[in-house]
């Protein structure tokens, strides 16, 4: 019982210090900003640690932190291997192709009028599609290996990359459309100079939402079949042996790898989008 | 002006048509093609067996080969190429008779059909697809109030905005299926199973869309109309009541149509490991028994669904906004 009250204690003075922060005259320095987060992070970890000792929840239920840190630091080797196999391999050369291809299908559709007023809506239609349910098909075509879910990656990623590309291309106005024209500029540099950087804000927000995706359909495909390794599979087996710990490891490894690979796109877009509205910030 | 309007919607709607069929057309053209190669070993497997003479002769010289080649090789023998029984690419009819077969078919004349035993059967898609659709409407209602219900919060609150609003976002890099198989075997050994572990996770999908949404709507309102209330003495509660809630409907309907396609995948995730019942239940069966048309017709059934949905909730977007005349 003293655990719980532990925990309620440590709640109050975690939410207190953020009270404080976010309402202080240091709320808007770039220090607060990352604190609050992290105390009410760190405070949540700290109550989940409390709580799940305190009123001896079992192991295969909610194990406490202590437990997922010791078993990830315990199985480093066989997570960098699943992390190689479905991130690296699955996920990321999905991700490659995918966006890719709708990069160069967006390049295409917007050259023909008709092709975009024909595949626009089909686009849209198929960004809200359940896509993940053709994971079963293409596992039965490409085989349990890493290409199978690169293929549902791929299908994944796709369309919400066609449609933002695609809608990107469109925003410029006629007035600049003009001005290059003035400028005598070709097809091709008015795509280099004008177009391509003005979809820019478009094209990282489809590779911003694909990053989840890929790695939703690398872990989701592997659930329809894989090799003895990956991180899908090393969920679906530890789940059968009550090893939550594991499960709980593999987990952390996808949300690292999810918020790394967001983040990395997020930290490209700053640098090449530093002229959008967006990303100029301002008081 | 209003009488002239649906003529210029059906004008639009006409003109959008001819390129959309076009693509179709197309695409289901390519899929009657795609289905030669993908099928040819299966096909020229058969043809061999009826003692039609096959290129080349051995089996294992044709599994070595490429497709095409095969193709190119064998033109004569390929008529079965659409109408096989367990198909690795089933053509674009075997897929809607399979529909048609487990749906209509299955229902009117089946044994456990609602015609004969007065319930769905359990064994046709409408069954399976009720039991998804129950799974994603609870999520999505779930997902959606505490959506809103953080957003209030966001909105109002510097702390929870500068606290809990960084997790959001993180929590949605997370690939949250990867918490499905044990949410489910969590919830499970706790006594709580059936419907609430899915729609826990379709919440979980759907709730983002919606916070996100709801904050920039209720942030909308610009600081003239911000001043007009304070002008008024407006306290904060008639702020959100008259101001803020009115000037989010546009953005909130925006995320919803997100959040009621995210959160029918998660119920269709969500059905994975556990097989009772449910499209995603259906697929994995379909999977392991190697029926392809079963699903692919559950695939369907999923985009269908999906359609569907979205266009329910665009509906109720436009009727909304042309109640609260903020229509365009």
């Amino acid at each position: 019982m003293t655990h719980a009250a532990f925990a309620l204690l440590l709640w109050i003075a975690g939410w207190a210090l953020n009270v404080r922060l976010a309402n202080g005259p240091a709320s808007n320095t770039q220090a607060a900003r990352l604190a609050v987060p992290l105390i009410f992070g760190a405070t949540v970890l700290g109550m989940w640690e409390l709580l799940v000792r305190g009123l001896g929840v079992p192991a295969v239920i909610l194990p406490p932190p202590s437990q997922i840190a010791e078993t990830f630091t315990a199985n480093t080797a066989l997570l960098w291997r699943d992390f190689v196999q479905t991130i690296l391999k699955g996920a990321l050369s999905g991700y490659l192709i995918g966006c890719g291809a709708a990069f160069l299908t967006a390049l295409l559709v917007d050259r023909y009028d008709y092709l975009r007023r024909g595949l626009l809506p089909l686009g849209n239609f198929m960004a809200a599609l359940p896509i993940v349910g053709t994971a079963p098909i293409l596992v039965m075509w490409f085989g349990f290996g890493w290409q199978s879910k690169a293929a549902v990656v791929v299908l994944m990623v796709f369309f919400p990359m066609l449609v933002n590309t695609v809608a990107g291309l469109q925003d410029t106005s006629s007035m600049q459309r003009d001005l290059m024209r003035t400028y005598a500029a070709s097809t091709g540099q008015t795509l280099m100079k004008l177009r391509l950087p003005s979809a820019l804000p478009f094209v990282f927000n489809g590779l911003k939402i694909s990053t989840t995706l890929a790695l939703i359909g690398a872990i989701v495909a592997e659930f329809f079949g894989s090799p003895t390794l990956g991180l899908g599979f090393r969920i679906s087996t530890s789940i059968g042996q009550l090893d939550l710990g594991m499960v709980w490891s593999a987990i952390v490894v996808a949300a690292l790898a999810g918020t790394a690979s967001y983040g990395l796109v997020a930290l490209l877009e700053k640098r090449l989008t530093f002229w959008h509205a967006s990303q100029r910030g301002g008081p | 002006m209003s009488a002239e309007r649906p003529r210029r919607g059906a004008g639009a709607v006409l003109r959008r048509i001819p390129p959309v069929l076009a693509m179709v057309l197309g695409l289901i053209g390519l899929w009657y093609l795609a289905v030669i190669p993908m099928n040819v070993q299966e096909v020229l497997t058969r043809a061999e067996r009826a003692g039609v003479e096959v290129s080349p002769p051995s089996a294992v010289e044709r599994r070595d080969m490429g497709n095409w080649a095969l193709v190119v090789r064998n033109p004569g023998t390929l008529g079965e190429s659409w109408s096989l029984d367990r198909p690795r690419l089933p053509a674009p009819h075997q897929v809607l008779t399979e529909l048609y077969e487990s749906t209509v078919d299955e229902e009117l004349n089946g044994r456990r059909g609602i015609v004969r035993s007065g319930s769905l059967s359990n064994r046709g898609l409408v069954y399976h697809a009720m039991v998804t659709l129950n799974a994603t409407f609870v999520g999505f209602l779930i997902g959606t109030g505490l959506g809103i219900l953080l957003a209030v919060g966001i909105v109002h609150s510097r702390v929870m905005d500068m606290s809990v609003m960084p997790w959001a976002i993180v929590s949605q890099t997370i690939p949250i299926v990867a918490l499905a198989p044990m949410i489910i075997v969590v919830l499970y050994s706790i006594g709580i199973q059936g419907l609430l572990p899915k729609a826990v996770i379709s919440a979980y999908l759907s709730f983002f869309p919606v916070v996100v949404g709801m904050v920039k709507g209720l942030r909308a309102p610009g600081p003239m109309q911000m001043d007009l209330m304070r002008t008024y003495s407006a306290p904060k509660g008639t702020v959100f009541w008259k101001l803020r809630l009115p000037s989010s409907v546009p953005y909130l309907f925006a995320s919803l149509k997100i959040a009621i396609a995210a959160s029918l995948v998660g119920a269709i995730v969500g059905e994975l490991p556990v097989q009772q019942g449910g499209l995603g239940a259906r697929m994995l069966a379909g999977s392991y028994y190697g029926q392809t048309a079963q699903i692919w017709a559950a695939l369907l059934m999923a985009a269908a669904l999906a359609a569907v949905l979205v266009w329910a909730i665009g509906r109720i977007e436009a009727r909304t906004l042309r109640r609260m005349g903020m229509a365009q």
